[in-house]
């Protein structure tokens, strides 16, 4: 097996094991989006309007919470300072452990979406479209997630310090990921040109971000 | 795999080290240079001026009192803090390779994932520092860890996860050991049994720099005390 693969798969691995990030993701984002209701009363057609924006802005805290263990855990023991030493350079290796924050986050949060959609009124047609736009969007937020998850390195309660670093960073995503599913909800106009600037600013984190990654972490190492 | 004899570590540390499949660079042919290396420290130096030079099979043994300098001169040479002033050099190696990658580091931490088995913990630095080029038997085998392979790793004791750090050393064929106290928490036939593994190491051409206030049997060709610079 190659080294990137391995990195991969152990990174994966591990968050299935260690179980936390997985399923308090999940949990927030499914509380989030159920007290919406209690807090705007029971209007249907106002619920649906607003459904796009509470669920983009629900994923985005909720994949917050897991991002500090993109690299905190390896920094903690020790792993960090052999990753280093490897034979992949240090942003490939931050590469691959964002895209493994998104495989254990970015994709169950998406996928598990339509449920929470259902419980906004969200109509069913525009379903398939969310989903999409999630998947097409979370890659960035994993990603950028990165950035701060290796900015924060050695802090105490870095998480909170990492959300106020990213969240501002996350508003074009937001932005467009909110316009290409309320495109397909209350119109007018085509969901597709917001949904290829979401998939313009994946692929722009996926080839930057890193960089700035490992750039942080040399620095953290010292 | 048979169950290891303490009193024979050399023997099986020698067939370890020769059953490896791919050596990367041959690591009889790779040498280590500092010259005039400096070490800053939140603006205090802790060393400058420091040059040694290690010929394949020779060891470096680094003492000085706590803080004096000697992890942070273990860390310059895996290429983890940078260089205040001075120069390393691994003439010998190929060009291509940095000096980080003919490195292992083993320091304080222990690198192991409590959630992760002995087995996994080791496959995967088996196939991320060496492509999988080295036996993982052979890596599990050498500290004789091979009876924990299905265990958590969290669920071993202090000297076990010494040992599984200390594994990863024949986790991939590297010409350069730099071991930070390796000794700490291990029993007294695991440090013969790691005193043997440094020798035959040595003995292959490999060149170690360790830094231990353990009387070791290797025969150390230098000899580098830090932190006596302020008393001279």
């Amino acid at each position: 097996m190659n080294a990137s693969l391995a990195l991969l798969v152990r990174d994966v691995r591990l968050a299935w094991r260690e179980g936390g990030a997985i399923s308090v993701a999940l949990g927030f984002y499914l509380v989030v989006v159920a007290i919406t209701p209690f807090g705007l009363g029971p209007d249907l057609n106002l619920l649906a309007r607003i459904a796009p924006g509470m669920l983009w802005v629900a994923l985005l805290l909720a994949a917050l919470l897991s991002a500090d263990r993109i690299f905190h855990n390896d920094y903690e023991d020790g792993t960090l300072d052999v990753l280093t030493s490897g034979p992949l350079p240090l942003p490939l290796v931050a590469g691959i452990k964002a895209l493994a924050h998104w495989i254990t986050t970015g994709v169950p949060l998406a996928l598990l979406a339509p449920v929470l959609g259902l419980l906004l009124n969200l109509p069913l047609d525009a379903m398939p479209l969310l989903v999409l736009a999630m998947l097409a969007g979370t890659p960035a937020v994993s990603f950028i997630a990165g950035i701060g998850a290796s900015l924060t390195l050695g802090l105490r309660r870095s998480g909170l310090l990492l959300a106020l670093l990213v969240l501002p960073l996350y508003v074009p995503i937001l932005i467009f990921g909110v316009s290409t599913v309320s495109a397909a909800v209350v119109g007018p106009g085509s969901p597709w040109p917001p949904f290829l600037m979401l998939c313009a600013l994946s692929l722009a984190s996926i080839v930057l971000a890193p960089f700035a990654a490992a750039a942080a972490l040399r620095t953290a190492l010292r | 795999m048979t169950r290891r004899d303490a009193s024979e570590p050399l023997n099986e540390a020698n067939r370890l080290y020769f059953k490896r499949k791919d050596p990367m660079p041959s690591p009889s042919s790779v040498s280590l240079e500092a010259s005039a290396i400096a070490c800053e420290r939140g603006q205090r130096m802790l060393f400058e001026g420091l040059s040694f030079a290690l010929a394949p099979g020779e060891a470096l043994l680094v003492r000085g009192p706590n803080g004096a300098g000697k992890t942070s001169l273990l860390r310059q040479l895996a290429g983890l803090l940078p260089l205040a002033a001075g120069t390393l050099s691994a003439p010998g190696a190929d060009d291509d390779t940095p000096l980080s990658e003919l490195c292992h580091y083993v320091g304080h931490l222990n690198a192991a994932k409590s959630a992760l088995t002995v087995e996994e913990n080791l496959a995967f630095w088996v196939d991320f520092l060496g492509d999988g080029a080295v036996d993982l038997d052979g890596a599990l085998g050498s500290f004789g860890l091979e009876d924990l392979a299905n265990l958590p790793a969290g669920l071993l004791s202090a000297g076990q996860k010494r040992k599984l750090a200390l594994s990863r050393l024949f986790a991939a064929s590297r010409p350069i050991w730099l071991l930070d106290e390796p000794s700490v928490s291990l029993d007294t036939a695991a440090v013969k049994h790691l005193d043997a593994a440094i020798r035959a190491h040595l003995k292959g051409g490999g060149i170690a720099v360790v830094s231990t206030h353990v009387p070791l049997k290797t025969k150390f060709a230098h000899q580098l005390t830090l932190g006596l610079e302020e008393a001279a």
